[in-house]
């Protein structure tokens, strides 16, 4: 869909959510019309501008050693993108670490083409005036695995222990208001205002929820991983701020990307 | 760059060591290990400090059996704690505004670390309740509260219990997905005041 023409299919949306929302008998048609919001977006994508900028950064040397990412094992073998994230997070005897996407990302780019961690990990998420180079490569990444079903693997013990504590961070409850990932998504069919929630503790919830991440985000103008997901769930949840490439974003991530294997991956998607 | 190296494999407990590394580790100890962990993945932000991560014993314990059955004992125990810490208001006046009740119900600012320190800070109860049946955007996750006091009887009793109910939700459901706010110095004795007449008086939407 051209971009004006889509413009004008959300205005119109949002004005009929608005008119909806003043009369009390249309929370059912607001719902409705939500659900044609989303899928009119469906029709054109602005994710596929970060998977380009993410396939030059992929290609072209870079860094202070001049060294593309062909040489970067995603875990498949150098260079290889097909099929990769499908199967991530996973264990990495180099770095002795099971690590996720964009911590193997930061990795490659410390160790082979010679950025400091500072520097690697500057941009995690972009914003107004600021670029990342990860959402660009994860966005580029992940569409090579479009259609692949997910094969997250448990064989190494590094990889069950951090699923065991992935599973328990995701009841952990702390901070102000005592959430936990679980208090939002635990049960079937439930909502925050119109929003619905997954229920991420079982298979079909965390298919849906983890196969369709990353994703470019309407509201935000943005691309977003699921490391951003996670940062801004625990900013919600009155956390502190969750550390880009920590164990815990690690851990949390193997416990749903397992949970969602058997289903087909589906992203870079596109949300409201 | 912050690498902490898993290491529980065996020797997460001295336990575990001494009988081998195919004993998995107990609950307790995973429980312990990511609390841990999680501590060295965030950094504070704004009024979002590290201590947002120190559990006190009901969230522990609400942790701890968050994947199974709550023993009757300790719910029992969680709820007499909790109702323990509840600071009812010394003139014995439950009731404040409803309009202003209304104004915090709707506000979901507060206590994030994108959130100005100087307020506002909100209740946010539509995000999980149905309150006034003008608001069509409500969420689920609480039970509906639509005609709340009119169902339960414009009485000192059922405001007392309301007040009760959002400064400390644990006090009567152990483990209750609702914050603690009074408890957790979320809102103030007078802006819970408000919520309770948003719920109880007669002349509140939410009675309509």
């Amino acid at each position: 869909m051209p971009v004006m023409t889509r413009r004008a299919a959300i205005a119109a949306a949002i004005a009929i959510i608005g008119a909806a929302a003043t009369v009390t008998y249309a929370q059912s048609s607001a719902v409705d019309e939500i659900a044609k919001y989303r899928a009119a977006l469906q029709d054109g994508n602005p994710a596929e501008l970060w998977e380009a900028r993410g396939e030059v950064m992929w290609t072209s040397p870079r860094g202070p050693k001049n060294v593309s990412f062909a040489t970067c094992d995603l875990g498949l073998g150098p260079g290889v993108v097909n099929g990769a994230y499908a199967q991530l997070p996973k264990y990495f005897a180099d770095a002795d670490r099971v690590m996720d996407l964009e911590t193997r990302l930061v990795h490659c780019m410390v160790t082979q083409q010679g950025y400091t961690q500072a520097d690697a990990t500057k941009n995690p998420f972009g914003g107004p005036g600021v670029k990342s180079d990860v959402e660009a490569l994860v966005a580029y990444v992940t569409a090579q695995s479009r259609g692949v079903m997910m094969n997250v693997a448990l064989d190494h013990p590094k990889e069950k222990e951090a699923f065991a504590l992935g599973e328990r961070m995701f009841v952990f409850r702390g901070g102000s208001h005592d959430f936990s990932c679980a208090t939002c998504h635990a049960e079937d069919g439930k909502r925050i205002r119109l929003q619905d929630l997954p229920n991420l503790m079982t298979v079909a919830g965390a298919q849906k929820a983890y196969t369709t991440w990353p994703a470019y985000r309407v509201s935000q103008g943005e691309l977003r991983t699921f490391q951003w997901r996670l940062y801004d769930c625990f900013r919600q949840q009155r956390f502190p701020e969750l550390i880009f490439t920590s164990d815990a974003s690690i851990a949390l991530t193997m416990y749903l990307a397992r949970n969602a294997n058997g289903a087909a991956f589906d992203a870079p998607a596109i949300k409201r | 760059m912050r690498k902490y190296v898993f290491s529980w494999v065996c020797a997460v407990a001295v336990a575990a060591a001494a009988v081998g590394c195919a004993t998995p580790p107990t609950d307790v100890e995973v429980s312990r290990r990511a609390a841990a962990v999680l501590k060295d993945s965030f950094k504070a932000n704004g009024q979002a400090g590290l201590d947002r991560l120190d559990q006190d014993e009901t969230q522990r314990l609400c942790t701890q059996y968050a994947n199974k059955p709550l023993p009757k004992d300790v719910a029992e125990m969680i709820e007499k704690l909790n109702l323990a810490s509840i600071k009812w208001p010394a003139d014995g006046k439950w009731q404040g505004d409803w309009k202003n009740g209304e104004r915090i119900a709707q506000e979901g600012r507060g206590k994030q670390f994108s959130d100005d320190p100087k307020g506002p800070v909100g209740g946010n109860c539509y995000a999980c309740h149905q309150l006034a049946p003008q608001e069509v955007s409500y969420g689920t996750i609480g039970p509906s509260l639509y005609r709340f006091g009119k169902l339960r009887g414009d009485n000192d009793e059922t405001r007392k219990y309301a007040y009760g109910k959002i400064w400390n939700a644990d006090a009567y459901s152990a483990c209750s997905n609702m914050p603690r706010f009074g408890h957790s110095q979320i809102l103030s004795e007078q802006q819970i005041r408000d919520l309770v007449a948003l719920l109880t008086d007669p002349a509140s939407p939410v009675n309509q």
